[in-house]
């Protein structure tokens, strides 16, 4: 495994980068920000990155997509990450895609895979019942009750939930809390009765919304993958999620540092250009160096997850901590460096801090990860 | 059979005829290992290290893409990748270590004359000079060009005096390259010269210094009315610090090939120790904070290790991303030694006597060595300087 793009990955990755800087740069979300947008994401836009096939990446040819890969989405992701573009990319084209085309039965990917490649439907993911994630702690139950599965319960957190046709609802059907076992995927279209969908207000302004659901019926032939074997399923849908969101997450990293770099080379203090001072140089150097080592971490892991390495969990909670860290260190440094005009709203640094806290968060935050790297590799 | 199969045939057939058992992989572990850097005074506990040595310089394969008129394989990269690989298939040891091979002849090849190479060029590579490079002075460390040790014109030769320091394995090496002030009067960068000077020559002394570690390679070289023929000058008059730069930039792509293996210090695992001497709980280290910290920091090793691996994917060689792999993997090594001494406690700052294992003891000394890596070949805060003004462009 090379860690390096291939021509087909830096083709989608030039296309993104093309797209993001001329359809979308931050104003496009702040106006949406400041419109109060229902959405929080711009159908038109997302209609455009569909019809450059960004949906279907990673659903096979025969369901309408171009079967592209891990690495193909997720370098799109980082290019729409430097530009704070928000869109339903994540959630339907990387986790429900990706969900279905592993897990679903062929009746499931008929139905719905052309829908998510062609941009009729978008998806989410229910998981966290509370506000720290922790798949083992799922609790709500789905009891079986003459051939379907009932579900009440409370999913908080879900990303894109606010607008999601499709919900992939993670619950416990046997066992007690803290089990890997007795976990099941159910897919629940999400325009029912039983399903109320709260939209939340965070800091990032983008979508997501607790999900309550109260004697919900589902039938067998909805449940995603095997019956009570949806803990691993769930698990590797997780790992393949954090490592895209891994990828946005560099790009709001590279974004901000490139920003900083930018301030430091234009802003004068007692005469001289601050850039010039050692002690802003040095911190400056030093997150490059924390960034070189998150980019490598990535390509390692998407690279990773598109040959079928066996080292997958391990390679997604380094990704995901890597990436967590140095937008952690690299949002902070970028709002000290550039002084007062940082913590302003009218510029739009202040975005990317926000971003950055809510996106940590995101599938696990890097203590979640480090101590889930120090599990799988045996310490 | 293509060319490349037949060079592969060839090189494979050669090596299981030429490469003696005990340099393999596989040798009866009770051999011992020599560490082998020739020389006139080299001393060797396995004559298997000398045959093998003599046989791979012979063919020039110690540098195998030298051209073969300075003694070199004249290999093409394609038969070099060949080589590594059948060398490496049958665990090969490397025959020689040599800063000759690695800083010196880059350079000679770039700026020597057609002279120098033939007459340098073929010892270095057959292992028979073993060379020391003069370049840090006790006024002159991360400030370089600042060297005061000066070589004065008396017609057919230099009189050189002065003091080099830091100057590792002087005491057993046969000449030295050294910078030298040629030019007092010039700006400094302008006023230096590369010089090679025999170690034998009258007047050049060496006497090694004791660290906080005890013992070590490195040297203090005095040079007292030295006389140096003219033709040992390396390139132009006062026109050495480009020279003394192409050499940095091959001593860190050197110390950047090996990563982390190039600091020196313990390789011993931070996870066993802290398993041993702290304790685990079903396979967990007992103590969380530990714990936490050692996972953090085998993150970091993980992520540094897949940066050397993209930088080799990407075939870069800039020398900014060298300063970064020097950077990184000192520092990284200096808080894996604090790392496993405090997982041991006070067994992890025992110095003598016999109340310590022999690998305790080792342990506190690699500790006290590893301050030194952030230290030579450039600082860390002269590897932060290169990476903000070459890489980020921020202004002087």
């Amino acid at each position: 495994m090379k860690l390096i793009l291939n021509e087909e990955q830096q083709f989608l990755k030039d296309t993104a980068k093309n797209f993001a800087e001329e359809r979308t740069p931050v104003n496009h979300f702040r106006s949406l920000r400041d419109n109060k947008d229902s959405l929080l994401w711009d159908k038109d836009t997302w209609k455009e990155m569909v019809n450059l096939g960004w949906a279907g990446i990673l659903i096979p040819e025969e369901y309408g997509g171009s079967n592209f890969g891990l690495a193909g989405i997720s370098v799109i992701l980082q290019e729409c990450g430097k530009t704070l573009t928000p869109s339903p990319l994540f959630a339907t084209g990387v986790l429900g895609a990706y969900a279905i085309s592993e897990y679903g039965t062929e009746d499931q990917k008929k139905k719905y895979l052309p829908q998510i490649a062609n941009g009729e439907i978008t998806t989410a993911v229910a998981i966290d019942e509370s506000s720290h994630h922790d798949p083992l702690k799922t609790n709500m139950p789905a009891d079986l009750k003459n051939d379907s599965y009932i579900l009440n319960g409370k999913k908080v957190f879900v990303v894109d939930g606010a607008s999601a046709d499709l919900l992939i609802v993670v619950a416990r059907t046997s066992g007690e809390i803290g089990d890997s076992t007795g976990l099941t995927l159910f897919l629940v279209e999400n325009n029912q009765p039983g399903i109320d969908v709260i939209k939340l207000d965070m800091a990032d302004s983008r979508n997501y919304a607790n999900i309550s659901f109260s004697d919900l019926s589902v039938q067998k032939e909805n449940i995603l993958g095997d019956a009570e074997a949806g803990g691993e399923a769930i698990e590797n849908i997780l790992d393949i999620g954090r490592i895209a969101i891994s990828a946005e997450m560099l790009g709001n990293t590279e974004a901000a540092f490139e920003s900083t770099i930018n301030y430091l080379k234009e802003r004068k203090q007692f005469g001289v250009l601050i850039g010039t001072f050692q002690a802003l140089q040095h911190r400056a150097a030093e997150m490059f160096c924390e960034i070189e080592l998150t980019k490598s971490s990535i390509m390692a892991a998407m690279q990773g997850a598109d040959d079928n390495s066996n080292e997958l969990q391990r390679l997604a909670s380094l990704a995901k901590t890597m990436a967590g860290e140095t937008l952690h260190l690299v949002s902070n440094e970028a709002i000290q460096m550039h002084g007062g005009i940082g913590v302003t709203d009218e510029y739009d640094l202040g975005f990317y801090l926000k971003r950055a806290r809510v996106v940590e968060q995101i599938f696990g935050c890097s203590k979640f990860h480090t101590e889930r790297y120090a599990n799988i590799s045996g310490f | 059979m293509t060319q490349m199969d037949k060079f592969r045939e060839e090189t494979k057939q050669w090596l299981d005829d030429n490469c003696p058992a005990s340099m393999r992989a596989g040798a009866d572990p009770e051999t011992p290992l020599d560490e082998v850097w020739g020389g006139r005074k080299a001393v060797y506990k396995n004559p298997e290290s000398k045959i093998w040595l003599d046989r791979m310089g012979e063919k020039g394969w110690t540098m195998p893409t030298v051209p073969s008129e300075y003694g070199g394989g004249g290999l093409s990269k394609e038969e070099v990748k060949v080589l590594n690989e059948e060398m490496f298939a049958i665990g090969a040891k490397t025959p020689l270590l040599s800063f000759g091979i690695w800083m010196l002849a880059p350079v000679l090849l770039e700026y020597g004359s057609e002279e120098q190479k033939k007459e340098h060029l073929p010892k270095i590579i057959k292992g028979e000079i073993r060379w020391c490079q003069g370049y840090s002075e006790p006024g002159s460390g991360s400030d370089l060009a600042s060297l005061a040790t000066k070589a004065e014109d008396i017609g057919e030769h230099f009189m050189v005096n002065g003091q080099k320091v830091w100057t590792s394995y002087a005491d057993k090496a046969d000449w030295i390259f050294a910078l030298v002030r040629t030019g007092p009067k010039e700006p400094k960068h302008d006023g230096i010269s590369f010089l090679l000077i025999d170690m034998e020559t009258n007047g050049v002394s060496t006497k090694p210094i004791t660290l906080i570690s005890g013992k070590s390679p490195f040297c203090e070289t005095f040079f007292d009315d030295v006389k140096v023929p003219k033709s040992n000058l390396i390139g132009q008059l006062n026109a050495g610090w480009a020279i003394a730069k192409a050499l940095l930039q091959h001593e860190r792509a050197f110390i950047s090939n090996f990563g982390l293996a190039a600091a020196v210090g313990s390789k011993k695992d931070l996870v066993s120790i802290a398993k041993k001497h702290i304790g685990e709980e079903n396979g967990k280290i007992s103590n969380g904070f530990y714990r936490s910290e050692i996972a953090s920091h085998k993150i970091k090793e993980h992520a540094f290790g897949l940066t050397l691996q993209r930088a080799g994917d990407e075939g870069g060689k800039a020398s900014a991303t060298a300063s970064m792999f020097k950077l990184y993997g000192t520092e990284h090594n200096k808080k894996r030694h604090e790392l496993m001494i405090a997982a041991m406690g006070t067994d992890g700052v025992a110095w003598d006597g016999d109340e310590f294992d022999d690998s305790d003891k080792n342990l506190t000394r690699s500790w006290l060595r590893t301050k030194g890596n952030s230290l030579e070949g450039g600082t860390s805060e002269v590897q932060l300087n290169v990476i903000s003004k070459r890489v980020l462009g921020l202004p002087s």
